[in-house]
């Protein structure tokens, strides 16, 4: 595309197409700070889902986020984006900016920002340059060195001003701590609301929330692949278990999985070209590796008890899944190379629904203690658990892509609910759905490119 | 295909089952307890016969195996097939295995009633059945929909093994999706750990 051309033709993915990017500067200067995350949006009628919080980090980040020189011409402003954004992440603490409001950073008021506590500082504007054309620029800027740490300049159209805000939320968090951030990633879940079952993506904050799936009947277990573009989804539309691939961007979608008996609990291969499913069509649940057009299906990890819920390897190299083949449900490693299985979870007599996290290194899963089903994660070399939630009811965990964060279905009140906690267990969110229904089922996209 | 008996179908049946006083003596003399499906039913109206149904299940003995059936209503008539199936006072009328929590095991109280269905099929080779498993809420969807497809496999095991062809059976479960009782409690949780029994064209 030509940048020449700037400005907001389609709307912008998470890529921000269309939009003329100049890095000015670039310097990280803090330390990692903290490992956590953000979820989703408080307050809006735009948003579908909204969000509670509940702790945050043990080192919050004091930020000052000015708000930008010309914002107030516009209908929709971007520093609040990014304030809210920053603070659902648990590891900011907005300083008040004042009444200043600097476009650029000469103009800023470090000695007075720095006394209120500020330990970084965001300053800006927003311009028109053409009809519904406008162009933001951004500085990040250390309040105590009083040095420029990140700066971009976006034209973009006024559609794409939550897709721009999530992009500055993004640069600002990766600077400060260090870790990717995931403000701009999309989530999916299932909303039941009577004999609706809806099967949604929206913005990682809640936000845009699209249908996808509309059915009378039961939806669950979607899976993103891994550059984003489709969904792998279980739905009863034909009266029992059938996987289904969805192109997102054209709506197309195929069974993939439709054998005798059941057909469920698909995850994608990171190449994006084989898909694990769980099959019963030659008795019980077991897992078979499948084309992504549903072709050569090849079971794999055979037992004569139940094999379920795989879920990839980043590596690719194996996948982890769950069997009763020793008496009661535990987590096991299917590894592909050397065509064995190796048992992971021995606490407990019920450890369910195993997530690697984006490194490899951990995965979280679902763990029953006494009449309790919690989330929880364990150190694959160490073999160390630890229980992040308390909810008694939670289930389907679902790593963020930077791997701080998981989402899971819990419920509350007799409702289904989202909530997030931190992979340290500090940081707990909820999410309900505004609209009413049981929200459950969640899956987070990928980091867009 | 939607089978959903209403809990006054469930409640007949148990009667039914009191009345005849077919089913084997168990062993362990299995007593409803709180966790039976059964005993569930005392609380909807018009089930008063769930108290009977608890001492009922400890009539006269009569071995499982046996080809023998003790049932009131004949299992193999040709011309009232579809009649049989849905007469009350027919054992065929009974459709539902219920399980222990996390557990696949046909308890030995319902086997009469596999072991009814399965002489019929035996003896209607044109009768087809879809057998349905079911969990309680609890836990994961997709570790739920693996159980209730084992159950649903156990009770078609036990109708292989009488001579059943393979070609008249086909299991699926619908795991926690789709539960007969919406509560959350123990109460619920019985009535929704289950095999239904589907007759093709019910």
């Amino acid at each position: 595309m030509d940048p020449g051309t700037s400005t907001g033709a389609a709307a912008a993915g998470a890529g921000l197409p269309g939009i003329m990017q100049k890095k000015m500067n670039w310097k990280n200067i803090y330390a990692p700070v903290f490992a956590l995350l953000l979820v989703v949006c408080a307050s809006s009628v735009r948003a579908q889902l909204t969000i509670e919080i509940i702790g945050g980090g043990a080192t919050q980040t004091p930020i000052a986020i000015a708000p930008f020189a010309g914002e107030a011409d516009f209908p929709l402003g971007i520093t609040g984006i990014v304030g809210a954004d920053l603070q659902r992440s648990g590891l900011f603490k907005l300083i008040d900016a004042g009444g200043a409001r600097p476009a650029n950073p000469q103009e800023v008021p470090y000695a007075n920002l720095r006394a209120a506590g500020a330990e970084a500082i965001v300053v800006g504007s927003m311009a028109s340059t053409a009809p519904g054309n406008v162009n933001i620029r951004f500085f990040l800027l250390d309040a105590v060195k009083q040095t420029q740490i990140s700066a971009f300049s976006y034209n973009v159209s006024t559609q794409q001003f939550r897709t721009v805000a999530h992009t500055i939320s993004d640069v600002i968090y990766e600077a400060l701590t260090g870790d990717k951030g995931v403000f701009s990633t999309r989530i999916a879940y299932i909303v039941k609301n009577g004999r609706k079952h809806l099967l949604q993506v929206a913005d990682a904050d809640g936000y845009n929330p699209q249908t996808i799936v509309n059915s009378d009947e039961p939806l669950l277990s979607p899976s993103w692949s891994r550059d984003g573009s489709k969904l792998a989804y279980v739905s009863f539309e034909n009266r029992k278990p059938v996987v289904y691939v969805q192109e997102l961007a054209t709506g197309r979608k195929q069974p993939i999985a439709n054998f005798r008996g059941n057909n469920s609990a698909p995850t994608w291969s990171p190449d994006g070209q084989r898909l694990v499913v769980t099959l019963t069509k030659d008795g019980n649940s077991q897992l078979y590796v499948i084309n992504a057009d549903g072709s050569n299906a090849q079971r794999i990890a055979s037992s004569s008890g139940i094999d379920t819920e795989a879920n990839f390897a980043p590596d690719a190299s194996s996948v982890l899944f769950v069997s009763d083949r020793g008496g009661s449900p535990q987590i096991y490693r299917y590894s592909f190379g050397s065509n064995t299985v190796e048992r992971m979870t021995f606490d407990g007599t019920y450890n369910t629904s195993p997530r690697y996290s984006p490194d490899g290194k951990t995965f979280a899963f679902l763990k029953r203690d006494g009449s309790r089903f919690n989330i929880a994660v364990q150190d694959i070399a160490s073999r160390q658990v630890q229980v992040l939630t308390q909810g008694g009811t939670d289930e389907s965990p679902s790593y963020a892509p930077n791997g701080k964060m998981i989402l899971y279905a819990s419920v509350q009140g007799g409702r289904g609910i989202l909530a997030a906690v931190s992979s340290d267990g500090r940081v707990k969110q909820r999410l309900s759905s505004a609209t009413g229904g049981d929200v459950r089922e969640p899956a987070w996209g990928p980091l867009g490119k | 295909m939607k089978i959903s008996l209403r809990l006054t179908s469930i409640a007949c049946a148990a009667a039914l089952l009191a009345a005849c006083s077919s089913t084997p003596s168990d062993q362990k003399s299995a007593p409803v307890d709180e966790r039976s499906p059964l005993a569930s039913t005392a609380a909807s109206p018009g089930s008063s016969t769930s108290g009977a149904a608890g001492s009922g299940l400890a009539g006269s003995a009569i071995a499982p195996s046996s080809g023998v059936t003790s049932t009131s209503a004949p299992t193999t008539s040709q011309a009232s097939g579809r009649n049989v199936l849905r007469d009350p006072a027919s054992v065929l009328s009974k459709r539902s295995v219920f399980y222990d929590f996390d557990s696949f095991v046909v308890r030995d109280e319902f086997k009469p009633m596999v072991e009814a269905h399965g002489r019929y099929l035996r003896d209607n080779k044109a009768a087809r059945v879809v057998i349905q498993g079911n969990t309680d809420e609890r836990g994961g969807r997709e570790y739920n929909l693996a159980l209730g497809n084992k159950r649903a496999e156990s009770v078609k095991r036990m109708l292989s093994v009488m001579g059943v062809q393979e070609a008249q059976m086909e299991t699926v479960s619908f795991g926690k999706e789709k539960p007969r009782n919406p509560g959350s409690d123990e109460t619920a949780w019985a009535e929704n750990r289950r095999s239904d029994v589907v007759y093709q064209g019910e």
